[in-house]
């Protein structure tokens, strides 16, 4: 019997030393310093691309990929967020503001060497608008004549759209009104131009998943090219060198690391196998600004997080009742310590500053006033008041956000609210059928300017919601701010509109977002914008003066 | 013992057609489409995508649909990602849990038998009860408390290995494959101890003891066949366990395995993908079951003459 | 722990000596075994501690103090606060209530169904038994694990669906095991002595058949409870079982993962008391096995 014991002893011995050699051999060199030595990149992504077709995804961490893989006709200056010339090389704007002629570079080429003509972008453009191949980012489009009933099936004649090209490097665009922001516009991935010939090759048009945007096939005409496409692992691209610009890459590569988790991201990045994240865990930011301020890059960003009235509930059709919970709601303690991003508190809706737009705020914090409205509308200290459902879509940073306000409400105004929380996708359906009746949302601006937030609320607009409606609000944001030819008439238009929106309170505002990131610093080139929008020739690796390494 | 196994392997396939039935009409009375998103879709865009994904045709034809495809070995096209089959989804995922599972059985098997019969051979005494109090950790302490617990320790503060990823840095499937396995590891330990305890009181080892032959003969060559019945008729539910086992083990360790593909498919509501790894786990399943029932009937001459005459 | 059985008591397992002796033979046993005892009285004092929470726990179940934030014990917060500067010990003993509801009710829906089905099927014997035990076959190859984890991300997550849902499947082995048990028992003299007595076949089974599997069903139930709560607490962590504001053991759990490295307290006190919970149960239900059935000696 102990024979039998000790040759067991042996083996368990033998199995322990071989995982501890195994474990001494994890010690090898990080993917930064690894990186660092071959000028690639490694970026935390998020979540898995669904997809890399720019005419079918949604989504952020697409966004990322895709602007490495394509390149639309203006880019946007990292630092300053203003058009530079892209495909484009320069470009002529009408006095009518309407016409758009853009000069389209003659040394722009696609990855295996064609050449890239104006012809490139209308197909490109009569793909995205497609109405069978269900593209939801359609919209981005609609600014150019037409382009809406096309993309809706009413007309079917394409040459009907304001696109055309005059020769292989000039493409004349027609908008239907002056729109300022149409330039911002280009740079979003459902308006990169895509290679026909390779699309053809594997399937129709509108065909959706097709194999033509796999390794080896995908054919793009930005800085880089897709290289390898390990699901759920990691996506590899690198130099494209038939770029126009490829002198002023400095980057080899990318690998985009698809990490869905902030805490393991944060590890990762701790171990040196990141050298930029796509977010921080909340309760590692007081952290890190204290014992490393280098590495934590914090920034406000174009979206705005708020709650969604559903005006059609009677006692939340009264404007006091929807002032009122605006009012009783401590933003700063918010931000300081449930969201703890500092995040900056909002009293408008479209954020301050947004190429030069600022709202007044309306309101402020004010929970005695607060209690007056509610004591006009019928319900002192909360009496009478029904028992009201604030609907969020489950994870634990809406709910801790929740819980916070339901508790201010309790307190400052006495009334009860039930808390809800559904999946994602039950949630949304939830909201768009207006069964729910306070909800959480967020809105991110697709460009840099008000009208991204304040055309959401005009009446049965399809990210309303809320069932508000305002004649006159409607008739400043869809008539009047569309034919302003001077920015500051403009601005003062939506300015009005934003207060009418404010004055009725169908939403109510809450914190704009902050854009949280850690960044290696052997990683330059990378500038804080409210977009987030990062111009990938402009990174540069170099380790050179980094002192110590990473804690 | 042929005629056995082929009437189990008949009488599996109802089971297998109310597993996909019963799916795929639960998936679709679910709340919330796989199309809704924050910022408005048109409806013409709805219309579209509903037509390429067959959605707008009556349930009873995209159900025949699908089982046509399903018989051509096709599950069709993932919703969440539009380039890719669910085939090549599962191909993608499979390998990693597969991995991850087999791994973990193997400790289960291996650390648990071999605990188990060493406890037994020596009841009542210290080399009992010290795996058996083990043993009984590894029970109670399940594997979302344990393998967070080990990620800290191991992982975060001495640093030994990796916390997360499967086959990206070498060591780091060792985390998960402990985490996964300990707790089959104890609850083998203690059936294989109550088994070998069973099977050496009985007469014919007291016979082999009486004739004189070593303690290796008789615990290897008589004991364990009859004392690791129990662990054998286990493995199927054991398997089945390990499977559900991984999508905890998956998402803490951020592993891209079919678990945590078949928790988020839930949560995206993509009906095919659910669809696919239901049917694929539950194929699974089935044959492994299966497969513990044919071997433990063949190990166990009582349970074979039952057999032989009942059935 | 099991003893080696000791051929007297073997001898004083007869189905003609229940009644009496079965029970009080078992309570002596039970006693000796110390660790079954200190699990009895360990579970006892969390069930009281369960029911009384409302009047006993030191502060309000949602009272947050948001400028106090996370703190490690202290004085006034015996295990510490969240992140929301919410006390641990009310959370936790909150939490208690509902781990322990789910574990006992879901276990009590199992017991109840497993044990119908089992004797009828086992006293039926024949055809019925051959097609009621088919239909358990059928359910026990099924992936249930799969099916819950649909069934809580379709219809959402509420307790007493997850309460149907979890004695839905533990009930199978249940019926199993008092089938077994009263193959067994039919057998018996006893039996043949109240049919031919005229009883009809209901009462036979209510007085005199289920009475009788009451053994194996009681050490089953015992170890029923805490995989029941170990399911629970399983969904919870991935996000499926319990919701908030509700909270059990296993949602804390998953709440105190995400901070582990800065408030390793917000993971640690939960998992322990999950822990001893089980591990006393698990105690127990062997205690009761070797006490109730000597001649059992595995698992």
């Amino acid at each position: 019997m102990d024979n039998l014991i000790k040759s067991w002893a042996w083996l368990l011995g033998l199995i322990l030393i071989t995982f501890l050699s195994i474990a001494g051999c994890t010690k090898g060199q990080s993917n930064v310093e690894e990186g660092n030595i071959e000028g690639i990149l490694h970026w935390g992504n998020g979540t898995d691309p669904q997809e890399l077709d720019p005419h079918v995804v949604t989504g952020v961490p697409e966004h990322h990929i895709l602007s490495a893989l394509l390149e639309g006709l203006v880019a946007k200056d990292p630092k300053t967020l203003l058009p530079i010339p892209a495909v484009a090389e320069e470009w002529s704007i009408s006095a009518d503001k309407k016409t758009y002629i853009f000069k389209i570079r003659k040394s722009a080429l696609w990855s295996n060497g064609d050449s890239l003509t104006a012809h490139d972008f209308v197909w490109s453009w009569w793909r995205a608008l497609q109405p069978k191949l269900g593209n939801q980012y359609a919209y981005m489009l609609f600014p150019i004549e037409n382009a809406e009933s096309f993309a809706r099936g009413k007309i079917t004649d394409f040459s009907r759209v304001g696109v055309k090209a005059l020769s292989a490097d000039l493409l004349e665009v027609k908008l239907s009104n002056p729109t300022p922001y149409f330039l911002q516009l280009l740079d979003h991935y459902s308006m990169f131009p895509v290679h026909k010939k390779t699309i053809e090759k594997f399937g129709k048009a509108h065909e959706r998943g097709t194999l033509w945007t796999r390794p080896g096939n995908f054919v793009g005409n930005g800085p880089f090219i897709l290289k390898e496409w390990h699901l759920f692992r990691s996506i590899v691209v690198e130099k494209n060198l038939n770029y126009w610009d490829l002198k002023k890459v400095k980057l080899n590569g990318i690998k985009f690391h698809p990490i869905e988790n902030v805490t393991t991201e944060e590890r990762m990045f701790r171990m040196g196998q990141l050298h930029k994240t796509a977010s921080v865990p909340i309760d590692k930011v007081k952290a890190y600004q204290k014992n490393n301020p280098n590495l934590i890059k914090i920034h406000p960003y174009l979206g705005s997080y708020f709650y969604r009235f559903n005006t059609k509930i009677p006692h939340l059709n009264d404007k006091r009742v929807r002032k009122a919970l605006a009012m009783s709601i401590n933003r700063q303690q918010l931000t300081d310590r449930v969201t703890k991003g500092g995040e900056t508190p909002a009293f408008t809706f479209t954020p301050p500053d947004t190429f030069g737009y600022s709202a007044r705020a309306a309101f402020e914090f004010n929970p005695k006033m607060a209690r007056d409205l509610m004591r006009e509308a019928g319900y002192p200290n909360g009496e009478g008041f029904p028992v009201t459902e604030l609907l969020y879509n489950t994870s634990e940073g809406h709910r801790k956000i929740a819980v916070a306000i339901q508790q201010m409400w309790k307190k400052n105004l006495g009334i009860n609210i039930t808390l809800s929380n559904q999946d994602w996708k039950v949630y949304l359906d939830s909201v768009n059928n207006g069964s729910y009746a306070i909800a959480r949302a967020g809105w991110i601006g697709d460009y840099v300017d008000p009208n991204t937030f304040l055309n959401m609320w005009v009446t049965d607009g399809g990210n309303n919601r809320t069932g508000w409606s305002d004649p006159y609000y409607d008739d400043l944001i869809s008539q009047q701010a569309p034919v302003s030819l001077n920015k500051f008439d403009r601005y003062t238009i939506m300015a009005k509109a934003e207060a009418v929106l404010l004055e009725s309170m169908p939403i109510i505002p809450i914190y704009i977002y902050n854009s949280k990131s850690l960044v290696h610093p052997s990683v330059k080139g990378i500038e804080p914008n409210i977009l987030n929008y990062v111009l990938y020739k402009n990174i540069r690796l170099d380790s050179t003066l980094i002192e110590k390494e990473v804690d | 013992m042929f005629y056995f196994a082929l009437r189990r392997l008949i009488q599996s396939i109802p089971v297998l057609i109310i597993v996909i039935t019963a799916t795929f009409f639960l998936v679709r009375a679910a709340p919330g489409g796989p199309f809704s998103a924050e910022k408005n879709v048109p409806p013409e865009v709805v219309k579209a995508l509903e037509a390429q994904y067959k959605l707008d045709q009556p349930i009873w034809q995209q159900y025949t649909s699908y089982i046509n495809d399903l018989i051509h070995g096709q599950f069709g096209p993932s919703f969440r990602y539009p380039g890719r089959t669910v085939n090549e989804l599962i191909e993608a995922g499979l390998p990693v849990t597969a991995e991850l599972a087999l791994y973990a059985m193997l400790l289960a098997v291996f650390v648990g038998v071999s605990s188990g019969v060493y406890a037994g051979l020596r009841p009542n005494s210290i080399h009992d009860y010290l795996p058996m109090s083990l043993s009984m950790i590894g029970i109670c302490v399940p594997s979302f408390l344990m393998g967070p617990l080990m990620v800290l320790f191991f992982g975060i503060y001495m640093e030994w290995l990796p916390i997360s990823g499967w086959g990206n840095t070498p060591g780091d499937k060792i985390l998960p494959t402990i985490t996964l396995g300990l707790g089959y590891a104890a609850f083998i330990s203690r059936l294989s101890r109550g088994g070998i305890l069973e099977v050496m009181s009985k007469d014919y080892i007291r016979t082999a003891r009486a004739k004189g032959l070593p303690a290796r003969v008789i615990v290897f060559k008589h004991a364990l066949r009859g004392g690791l019945i129990p662990v054998v008729a286990f493995l199927g539910p054991a398997f089945a366990g390990l499977l559900s086992g991984s999508f905890v083990v998956e998402t803490i360790f951020q592993i891209p395995g079919l678990g945590r593909f078949y928790v988020q498919a839930a949560f995206n509501r993509d009906y095919t993908m659910i669809l696919g790894t239901t049917i694929f786990f539950s194929t699974l399943i089935i044959m492994f079951n299966l497969l513990s029932d044919i071997v433990s009937v063949w190990l166990d001459p009582k349970l074979r003459d039952q057999y032989r005459h009942n059935k | 722990m099991v003893e080696a059985p000791k051929y007297e008591e073997k001898l004083s397992y007869r189905p003609k000596d229940l009644g009496g002796s079965l029970w009080s033979d078992g309570w002596i046993r039970l006693k000796k075994n110390k660790l079954a005892i200190a699990s009895l009285c360990i579970l006892g004092f969390l069930c009281v501690t369960a029911v009384l929470t409302p009047i006993i726990a030191p502060y309000g179940y949602e009272e947050q103090n948001l400028l106090l934030g996370a703190v490690p014990p202290s004085s006034d917060h015996w295990l510490g606060t969240d992140v929301f500067g919410r006390d641990m010990l009310t959370r936790i003993m909150y939490g208690s209530r509902i781990s322990l509801a789910v574990g006992f009710i879901a276990s009590g829906v199992a017991l109840c169904i497993g044990v119908l089905w089992g004797s009828l099927a086992g006293y039926s014997g024949g055809r019925i038994d051959a097609f009621m035990m088919r239909i358990v076959d059928i359910l026990y190859a099924l992936p249930f694990m799969i099916f819950i984890i649909l069934l809580m991300v379709i219809f959402g997550r509420n307790l007493l669906l997850l309460f149907l849902a979890i004695g839905a499947v533990e009930w199978l082995t249940m019926a199993r095991i008092v089938r077994g048990q009263v193959l067994t028992i039919k057998q018996q003299d006893f039996i043949e002595a109240a049919t031919s007595l005229g009883l009809s076949h209901w009462t036979i089974v209510r007085r005199h058949i289920i009475p009788n599997t009451l053994s194996p069903v009681i050490v089953y139930t015992t170890l029923t409870i805490p995989s029941v709560m170990l399911l629970e607490a399983f969904l919870s962590f991935l996000g499926l079982g319990i919701q908030p504001p509700q909270s059990s053991w296993g949602l804390l759990i998953s709440y105190g993962v995400e901070t582990m490295e800065e408030y390793p307290w917000l993971i640690f006190f939960p998992g322990l008391f999950l822990s001893i919970t089980l591990f006393s149960l698990n105690f127990l239900g062997d205690g009761l096995r070797d006490a109730l059935d000597p001649r059992a000696s595995k698992d």
